[in-house]
């Protein structure tokens, strides 16, 4: 397996700001994984993502220091139309992505712009729309969807640009919960079949720890916890940690004196596992 | 008290997005109006300050016809949140947002300054007073959005999705403060679909799906319905999951109607141990 991302010493402070939103950010994400990014709001989980596809520095002034590396580009020096090609990014609104008349003409939009042919731009429309299930809303307009068909297309329009890294800023935060978790485990079957490296925030950690591969918990601009979600989850209910909000079912467990580091449930499965063991 | 009564509303555009809903809400009630994306919830909602006004059937807000009188009026006893808090605001400063609207109902200098310094603060963005709303994160904004109105105390507080970019610990200080909301005899209206935080916050629960109320009745008997939560497109919070799992599993006694964290730890100790070490189950 192949380094998707390396981002060594990263800091970066917006123009006018005294408080850095990225401190000495150290990370390393290989390909085909699935991280989980959190932490309290304003922690710098968008302005890392910000950074991973050039939008920062590039966009938003400020001071930048450390080194980016994403898919052998550099971020920093890499026009941002280019590092779109192989980092696609879905933003927390759907409504700032969505502009066209017909949810057709949106997803085609970026791939017109790449000067496709129009077989190959009918070819990835169709495939987009078939992994996020929206054939159906193909000639709707865009403004008349709900939240969660609007994210729908949002990511479709991202797929469509076959990247091989996605990246998604809370996506899930406009979503009812059935809604969120379908589309995350649907981008968890995505990024498998696909074997695209997916990239996401969230707040609601019991929506996508089946999926993730990998848990990275942000404070003030600093990678706080990194690892295999269990072994995260773990440290941070040992360190009593309030700014994220855990699963309720490990900190059910670890209330209840179920505290193994290898066995912490965090699925209602797990959870039945883990007293059966402890039965025994 | 609020009341619903009957009321259908059909958008300018043909779709109607109530229909039949009879509800009523009282002060000193925290209420959770819950269903999936697009179940109307809050439609419902803007019918409560008279934003919309029903088709047919009628919302008296402490026995004042919603049509018989403005917006302007209602929202000092109705404050509305809404889900976007960018849709709030216009003013250069956050302090200035605050203060805004208790200048607008008549509060003087002094009292301005007092009930803007303190939501501000207990909210954590006193250090922000004098930073545009925009350049907020998303969590703030919120945190913001829902100051505003707590700043004014109206009897009936209702927010659209209030949990909506909030971290765990902004969700925990909102619960705090609704509370003492509550407690102080207001009545608090959240549309959310959030089941783990009105799991936490809510005594009752109204479940909304294409329109129409399917449920309404006490949070520990419609959120430990799995069948009833699927029917509004809703997942099971985890705890009753996993207690219905436990149940079915062969533990026949456990009450799986629990929502709170130390009311599971209680239910389950009860019957497996303090660590579980009691745990046998021949059904398994």
């Amino acid at each position: 397996m192949s380094t998707a991302i390396e981002v060594s010493n990263l800091s970066f402070r917006y123009a006018g700001a005294t408080q850095w939103a990225l401190r000495n950010v150290t990370l390393s994400i290989e390909e085909g994984e699935f991280a989980v990014f959190t932490g309290a709001t304003g922690c710098g989980k968008s302005t890392l993502f910000k950074c991973l596809i050039g939008l920062i520095p590039q966009m938003y002034p400020g001071e930048y220091l450390g080194r980016v590396v994403v898919k052998g580009l550099d971020p920093a020096q890499t026009p941002v139309s280019r590092m779109a090609q192989r980092v696609g990014m879905v933003f927390q609104n759907p409504d700032n992505q969505l502009f066209a008349l017909t949810v057709e003409n949106d997803v085609a939009f970026a791939l017109e712009n790449l000067g496709l042919e129009r077989a190959e731009i009918e070819r990835r429309i169709t495939k987009a729309f078939r992994m996020m299930g929206i054939e159906d809303l193909r000639k709707r307009s865009p403004f008349e969807l709900s939240g969660g068909q609007k994210q729908r297309v949002a990511i479709a329009s991202i797929l469509a640009l076959e990247p091989e890294i996605l990246i998604l800023d809370e996506p899930t935060s406009s979503l009812d919960g059935a809604t969120a978790k379908k589309l995350l485990e649907e981008l968890g079957e995505i990024s498998k079949r696909e074997e695209i490296t997916v990239l996401l925030s969230e707040h609601r950690l019991d929506l996508v720890v089946r999926e993730a591969t990998r848990l990275i918990v942000i404070e003030e601009g600093k990678i706080l916890s990194d690892g295999d979600p269990r072994e995260v989850v773990h440290h941070l209910l040992e360190d009593d940690y309030e700014k994220v909000e855990l699963p309720k079912l490990p900190r059910l467990a670890w209330m209840m004196g179920l505290r193994r580091a290898d066995k912490i449930p965090l699925t209602k499965e797990e959870f039945v596992e883990t007293l059966l063991e402890v039965g025994k | 008290m609020i009341k619903v009564d009957s009321v259908w509303y059909e958008y300018p555009s043909g779709t109607v997005a109530l229909r039949n809903v009879n509800l009523i809400i009282n002060r000193g009630e925290i209420v959770a109006l819950m269903g999936e994306n697009g179940a109307g919830k809050t439609t419902l909602l803007k019918h409560l300050n008279g934003l919309l006004k029903p088709t047919s059937g009628r919302v008296e807000v402490d026995g004042v016809d919603t049509r018989t009188t403005t917006v302007a009026s209602l929202s000092r006893h109705v404050g509305l949140v809404f889900q976007n808090p960018d849709n709030m605001f216009f003013c250069t400063s956050v302090f200035e947002e605050v203060s805004y609207a208790l200048t607008r109902f008549g509060y003087t200098g002094e009292e301005v300054r007092r009930r803007t310094e303190e939501v501000l603060k207990a909210f954590n963005l006193w250090h922000y007073r004098n930073s545009s709303p925009f350049t907020l994160s998303g969590g703030e904004k919120k945190r913001l959005a829902i100051s505003i109105v707590l700043a004014w105390m109206p009897s009936y507080i209702v927010i659209d999705e209030p949990t909506t970019g909030l971290d765990g610990w902004g969700k925990r200080i909102l619960i705090d403060l609704l509370l003492n909301l509550k407690d102080s005899g207001r009545g608090i209206i959240l549309s959310s679909h959030d089941v783990e935080f009105i799991s936490d916050i809510a005594e009752r629960v109204v479940l909304l799906r294409r329109g129409e109320i399917i449920a309404d009745g006490a949070a520990e008997d419609i959120l430990t319905d799995p069948a009833l939560l699927e029917e509004a497109s809703l997942l099971t919070p985890q705890i009753p999951s996993l207690l219905y799992e436990l149940k079915r599993r062969g533990l026949r006694d456990l009450n799986h109607k629990c929502l709170r964290l130390d009311e599971a730890v209680r239910c389950l100790s009860a019957i497996l141990g303090r660590d579980g070490s009691n745990w046998r189950c021949d059904g398994v």
